[in-house]
């Protein structure tokens, strides 16, 4: 097959990736903008597949890791996304890493270097870049997956001098590629790339839980990114375009993300939260009082109320709660109550996570209100139930100049007539503050796990 | 200006390009839809498949083709993985009153 003809496959997959991309500007077009995806990719794989000598043995290895895929991406729960996605980028930036060592050991398989040719040395540039950026991005989404998934602790993890160690580690990891720059080996391939595994873990380590959509994010850049520095080693367009496109995807969300948190992107990375600086500082030893209810009580107030807007957070997806309250609402619908969901960008752990999970539930779209439109409407609202969330919609960040989480955006719940919050207990949130918002007059606590909560809402409602 | 221009330069080209398009395209993306957006870019970054086949082209095995298999393997986990989990997901996403 002529190369002409190839690259203009990878043209016609570039342009279906974009599709893909552009379909998810509404729920009506993404699907059909996923069967682009799937078309593009499948014009590039045989395309490329039509290069290869060992066809068998490629579609062998294909059917082996698409088993694999199929079989988790039919039976991972939605309340697990955040770690199957964080796990999908480890993949990645181990692919990238692979193909790079691949690339180093036989350049001239590739066309990028002739017969006893060394690798250019705009080559290896590109190869240092890839393979440091993979090498990052597969034990780093290792240590999110864990996390994600509690099989680590959440809490973030730190120690004296930790900067300063990632500083040296990057500093020796560049000379090390400076060294197979000069020339090129694979002992400082090897050592750059050891040092590229263990900076991976030590940059996600002292990230925690809440830091997370910041995160998962972030990696999912910097596993386009990866494949982008592959694509320029190989002088292969497909990498560079899918890879860029990907790339510049998740840095968009990671400001999303750091935009919804009122902070700067370093600070979530280098780490600024729950390390117990800021914890309790505003607590002035006063006693502060608040009122608590029964699930009963919350049924009452939701419903004789004219209109009700759910919050939730990371709980409501601890608890697998989102068919409760799926339930719940359409209880309240029945009663003649409009029922609506508020979503703070950063709610659970993953862009989006909320969204997710209440389509699973199949509550309509419509329903879902971000932010950004929602808020003006809560001084209009008779009840607000906040389930599972806590720093999204704490009052001290608009009214607090004191407080760290000052400016970050909020759900303004505390505007409405009534504010029911569900909570298993009264303990801080993810930045270790108090919220006055539990305190206020027109507030009453719910204590409990949410799903429980919620049935038992559901039982008073009947 | 004489000479054949370098392969870096036509990449460099097409990379800046690349970014944005997937700039403006993906400041377009509901965030309803942010969960989505990162498993299909997870499959779309199975893309690096092309270069893991690449490598495991030649016809005589060593270790860089038995590299480009299990890199092959690798991606197609999340080539599949991605585009299936988020068919599953779109399909969720449903008007009221189906």
């Amino acid at each position: 097959m002529s190369a002409n003809f190839v690259y203009l496959a990878y043209l016609v997959a570039a342009v279906l990736f974009i599709l893909t991309l552009k379909g998810l500007s509404s729920p009506m077009t993404s699907r059909r903008g996923n069967m682009f995806g799937m078309i593009g990719m499948a014009i590039a794989v045989l395309t490329t597949l039509s290069l290869t000598h060992n066809v068998g043995l490629i579609v062998l290895a294909i059917m082996v890791g698409g088993t694999v895929g199929s079989v988790v991406a039919r039976r991972v729960e939605m309340t697990q996304m955040p770690e199957m996605v964080a796990a999908m980028h480890s993949l990645v930036g181990l692919a990238a890493v692979l193909v790079a060592m691949a690339a180093f050991n036989n350049p001239v398989a590739y066309g990028i270097a002739l017969p006893g040719e060394m690798l250019h040395s705009s080559n290896r540039i590109e190869l240092f870049i890839g393979t440091f950026v993979g090498a990052i991005t597969f034990t780093g989404s290792i240590i999110a997956f864990l996390k994600l998934s509690a099989r680590l602790s959440g809490k973030p993890l730190r120690f004296a001098g930790q900067h300063w160690l990632n500083l040296g580690l990057g500093i020796s990891m560049l000379g090390f590629g400076i060294a197979f720059f000069l020339s090129p080996s694979w002992t400082p391939f090897l050592i750059m790339t050891a040092i590229a595994l263990l900076l991976g873990v030590l940059l996600i380590m002292p990230i925690g839980g809440a830091d997370m959509p910041v995160v998962i994010s972030m990696l999912n850049s910097y596993s386009g990114w990866a494949a982008a520095g592959i694509g320029f080693t190989l002088n292969n367009n497909m990498l560079i375009i899918a890879g860029s496109l990907v790339g510049s995807s998740g840095a968009i969300l990671s400001y999303i993300m750091c935009r919804a948190m009122n902070r700067a992107f370093l600070n979530v990375i280098l780490g600024g939260f729950g390390g117990g600086e800021a914890a309790a500082a505003s607590d002035d030893g006063v006693q502060k009082t608040y009122r608590s209810g029964s699930a009963d009580d919350a049924a009452f107030l939701m419903g004789n109320a004219d209109s009700v807007i759910i919050v939730p957070g990371y709980g409501l997806a601890v608890a697998r709660a989102q068919h409760a309250i799926k339930e719940m609402s359409n209880a309240l619908t029945s009663k003649g109550v409009k029922v609506r969901y508020a979503i703070h960008p950063v709610a659970g752990r993953m862009p989006g996570h909320m969204n997710v999970l209440l389509a699973e539930a199949e509550v309509p779209y419509e329903q879902v209100v971000e932010m950004d439109e929602i808020n003006n409407e809560f001084a209009d609202t008779d009840v607000v139930l906040v389930i599972g969330a806590n720093d999204v919609v704490n009052p001290a960040a608009k009214n607090d100049k004191s407080s760290p989480i000052y400016g970050m955006p909020i759900l303004e719940v505390h505007k409405a007539r009534t504010v029911l919050v569900v909570k298993r207990s009264m303990a801080t949130g993810y930045a270790g503050l108090d919220n006055d918002l539990f305190y206020m007059d027109k507030t009453m606590m719910v204590f409990g796990d949410a799903k429980k909560v919620v049935e038992d809402v559901i039982k008073a409602l009947a | 200006m004489s000479g054949v221009v370098d392969p870096f330069v036509m990449n460099l080209t097409v990379f800046v390009l690349a970014i944005f398009i997937g700039y403006h395209v993906v400041w377009n993306v509901t965030p309803a839809l942010h969960t989505p957006l990162m498993a299909v870019t997870n499959a779309v970054s199975g893309i690096i498949i092309v270069g893991a086949m690449l490598a495991a082209k030649p016809e005589e095995m060593d270790i860089g083709t038995i590299l480009g298999l299990v890199a092959v393997a690798l991606a197609a986990v999340n080539v599949f993985g991605g585009f299936l989990v988020t068919q599953r997901m779109l399909s969720m996403f449903k008007k009221k009153g189906k």
